[in-house]
């Protein structure tokens, strides 16, 4: 089974560039990444797409279908509707580098910001244990993939490209939750959530959470608790007043 | 001297999948100045697709559990070709490298009383897999990557090598190009360490990524290392099998390891009729058996469906072959009827997500098609076991590039253990060569500026091939001809088309400029991607006997005397050679734990 299909692809580079149509087959099954690679093994050769695992582990073929941020290689073709042309554009948020490739090395940048992991010392008989429950937390956001639509569609950044510079997105603001949720860590990145890498600009519209292709709960489960940790951090009397206190002593 | 990008180093990690992280992070620790140079995006490494989990005798779950039972698990698995050494190390190893994961911040799934969980796999004796869920593969590139990018080693991402760069016999330098901008640039360098991956993308059905076209194996055999073993290449026995564009993607032996069995057509549970001799002793023959096993491995044998995977993947075979077959080719995976939905839900999360979104099949509800797909190559370069040398000096391999450890086939699990083992190994080698080299060696320019001329001819040809043609060629004559079983007039009319592949490949034509331009990142992948297609198949009709991943339809049985042997592949000139060299003699001591009954 296999029909014929309309795709808008974007194609360009730096300069611009605009929608470029093809007429192109799509076989029972397919996913919009195979369609584009079709297009590339026969009509468009040196068409620019990245992608790896074309199973939805690796987060690389990201891209903007029918104006919704998207793994190609997760949407499948058959929830289009038949004979409509289907648009495949890059993630706006990111310059374009060329066609549906765009230039992701903020998120590089980001990730070199936050401190390591630092563990307390292991139990005294040099184990390590933790309960399932506990750890459970932090998995959540340890399944990311960094597909980095969460941040593609954060309008802190994609709207406003000045914000870049003080905003980490919410990928790298999970990833703050995640080290203060992690069971053997023992150091503080709140006052870098506030200060520097912007967690008070988010006012939670949860547009990361719904584009997240791993299901993860990104604003009610690390984002908004990250909130609150800057709260009880900056503003909570009594935190405040041990503080104060020991650091007297 | 062209006017190229340069850089300096002791040592460049080639790949930044478990194996090139480990390596870069050991190297930089050692004192070298280190480099990863990477063709795709940090963190996306073939290595994020690995799904079971690390095996390590860390006896969590298990206490009878120890380092020699794995080592023999491993080199029963790969039918005693392994070079012993390495999977000596490796068993003794892996458990000190899982820690340390944890120690850098790895989430591991917990026992009850909080160390890390074990889960059971094939052809392991106990439950031994430390793992998160179904995804332990993306946990620790996250934790290697988050590491590397801690420690502020220097990685060049979407920037693919081309050809490594001698000078007299050793190592002096790296010729890469931007994937970005197609420009070159040449890394000077004491030590490459190679840690590139497999060669699946030779193959039509495989569930491996494009960056498997065989790289490493390549530069090493280019540059004058031996590679051993290319014959052998696994076929994972679960494979999805429809709808056809989602066809090779990897479903995990988890899903054995956790309960599912498989059935054919009519039902009944058929690897009890594919046992084979040399594992009797340890697999359960009766259905009642089989499934008390998963409660109590002590007083019960293992269920079949938990054999090597090349036992598997040539029953399921078999199977299909009879006639007994599901609609689309494959059989029945069956966890649905045997575990809770929630169960499954939460031990293979990824599975059930793949499975519900790729093809609208609830795998908690019923059972689904599988099929062996290309998984993975045992063979590669040829490796000092203590240090992951390779023949040349100053050129080391790491991970699936590197041959030996699995022998004729790897024990699920076993690869996520050897990238940290002798990723670890081979960095802290490197630095070491590195730091003892006395003058840096030197790169002659004429040389670099004619590889990159030759690298750019495509553009300036017209009229000829398209190379993603070629490809679709060569995946097809490697599927048919080079697969699961193989023959010798099958073989040699794979040698004969690979052959013209080659002439063929030369007249290939590039549209467009050198700006990301997959096209032509293609027309150079096709080298490699052919030459490790040519020696898979020129090993394989040498090989006339059936062994791990190498069954021969004309030569059914083990030979004795090829258990003595690794085909060894050396370039002579333009020729390739294959030679056949005594495998290393493993010391008595150790020959001893197979005399012993299984425990």
């Amino acid at each position: 089974m296999s029909d014929q299909v309309t795709m808008k692809v974007w194609r360009g580079d730096t300069d611009g560039g605009g929608f470029h149509e093809f007429a192109v087959e799509a076989r029972e099954g397919e996913v919009v990444l195979d369609v584009i690679h079709r297009i590339q093994a026969t009509q468009a050769n040196d068409l620019a797409v990245r992608w790896n695992c074309k199973a939805g582990k690796c987060g690389s073929c990201s891209a903007e279908i029918n104006g919704l941020p998207r793994l190609m290689c997760m949407t499948r073709m058959s929830t289009f509707e038949p004979g409509q042309p289907i648009t495949v554009a890059p993630m706006k948020t990111f310059p374009v580098m060329k066609d549906l490739v765009t230039d992701v090395s903020f998120n590089f940048e980001m990730a070199k910001r936050i401190p390591a992991f630092s563990p307390r010392p292991p139990d005294a008989d040099g184990k390590r244990r933790m309960a399932q429950r506990d750890v459970e937390r932090s998995q959540e956001f340890r399944k990311c993939i960094e597909c980095f639509l969460c941040q593609n569609v954060c309008h802190v950044i994609r709207d406003h490209e000045e914000n870049k510079q003080h905003f980490a997105g919410p990928r790298f603001l999970m990833r703050i939750t995640e080290l203060e949720m992690h069971p053997l860590d023992t150091g503080d990145r709140i006052p870098l959530a506030r200060e520097e890498l912007g967690i008070p600009y988010c006012n939670i519209t949860k547009c990361c959470t719904e584009v997240c292709p791993e299901h993860i709960h990104i604003t009610d489960n690390a984002l908004i608790p990250l909130k609150e940790r800057v709260v009880d951090h900056y503003f909570d009397p009594i935190v405040w007043l041990g503080r104060k206190i020991r650091r007297k002593g | 001297m062209a006017d190229i990008e340069r850089h300096g180093y002791d040592v460049v990690v080639v790949g930044a999948g478990g194996a090139g992280l480990r390596a870069a992070i050991e190297a930089h620790a050692s004192g070298a100045r280190t480099a990863i140079v990477c063709k795709s995006l940090l963190g996306k490494a073939h290595t994020v697709m690995a799904e079971g989990g690390i095996a390590a005798a860390m006896g969590n779950v298990w206490s009878e559990d120890n380092w020699k039972v794995h080592f023999r698990d491993t080199m029963r698995g790969g039918k005693m070709l392994n070079n012993w050494r390495m999977a000596q190390l490796h068993a003794q190893e892996a458990p000190a490298r899982v820690l340390e994961l944890e120690e850098w911040g790895a989430l591991f799934d917990r026992t009850k009383e909080g160390l890390i969980s074990q889960r059971d796999f094939g052809g392991h004796r106990y439950a031994r897999l430390a793992h998160v869920g179904d995804r332990t593969g993306l946990e620790m590139i996250r934790t290697l990557q988050q590491r590397a990018v801690s420690l502020g080693i220097d990685v060049f991402m979407e920037c693919q090598v081309h050809r490594l760069i001698r000078d007299e016999d050793r190592v002096a330098g790296a010729l890469a190009y931007w994937r970005e901008s197609g420009r070159f640039v040449l890394f000077r360098t004491k030590a490459v360490i190679l840690a590139t991956g497999g060669i699946g993308k030779a193959f039509q059905v495989t569930s491996n990524s494009w960056e498997y076209t065989g790289d490493g194996h390549s530069l090493a055999l280019w540059s004058g290392a031996d590679l051993i073993d290319m014959e052998f290449v696994q076929f994972h026995p679960t494979g999805m099998v429809w709808p056809p564009s989602v066809r090779g993607i990897l479903v995990t032996e988890s899903v054995r390891g956790d309960g599912g069995v498989l059935r054919n057509s009519e039902g009944r549970r058929f690897m009890f009729d594919y046992i084979p001799e040399v594992f009797a002793s340890e697999t359960a023959d009766t259905e009642a058996e089989a499934d008390r096993w998963y409660d109590d491995h002590i007083n019960n044998r293992r269920p079949p469906e938990l054999l090597p995977r090349d036992e598997v993947a040539r029953a399921i075979n078999s199977e299909v072959k009879a006639g007994r077959g599901t609609e689309h080719g494959g059989v029945f995976l069956d966890i649905a009827s045997r575990r809770s939905a929630d169960y499954i839900r939460r031990r293979l999360p990824s599975m059930y997500h793949q499975f519900k979104e790729l093809a609208d099949v609830d795998i908690t509800a019923a059972p689904f098609e599988i099929g062996p797909t290309c998984h993975y190559v045992m063979g590669g370069v040829k490796v000092d076991a203590d240090t992951a040398a390779s023949t040349i000096p100053g050129l080391y391999a790491a991970g699936e590039v590197a041959g030996g450890m699995h022998g004729s086939n790897r024990l699920g699990g076993n690869s996520l253990g050897d990238l940290l083992v002798f990723g670890r190994r081979a960095g802290m080698a490197a630095a070491e060569y590195a730091a003892g080299l006395g003058a840096e060696p030197n790169v002659e320019e004429a040389e670099v500026d004619q590889l990159i001329r030759r690298a750019l001819e495509p553009f300036e040809r017209s009229g000829g091939e398209n190379p993603y043609s070629l490809q679709y060629e060569l995946q097809d004559t490697m599927h048919n001809l080079v697969g699961i079983i193989r023959t010798r007039s099958e073989l040699e009319q794979a040698i004969e088309a690979v052959g013209k592949l080659r002439e063929r490949a030369r007249n290939v034509t590039v549209e467009g400029h050198r700006q990301f331009n997959p096209g032509w990142h293609l027309a150079l992948d096709l080298e490699s991607l052919l030459t490790v297609s040519e020696a898979v198949a020129r090993c394989a009709l040498l090989r006339e006997e059936s062994r791990g991943g190498h069954t021969r339809d004309d030569f059914p049985k083990t030979d004795p005397e090829w258990a003595k042997v690794n085909n060894t592949v050396r370039k002579k000139g333009d020729e390739v050679n294959i030679e056949q060299v005594p495998l290393p003699e493993m010391p008595d001591e150790l020959k001893t734990l197979f005399e012993e009954p299984a425990k």
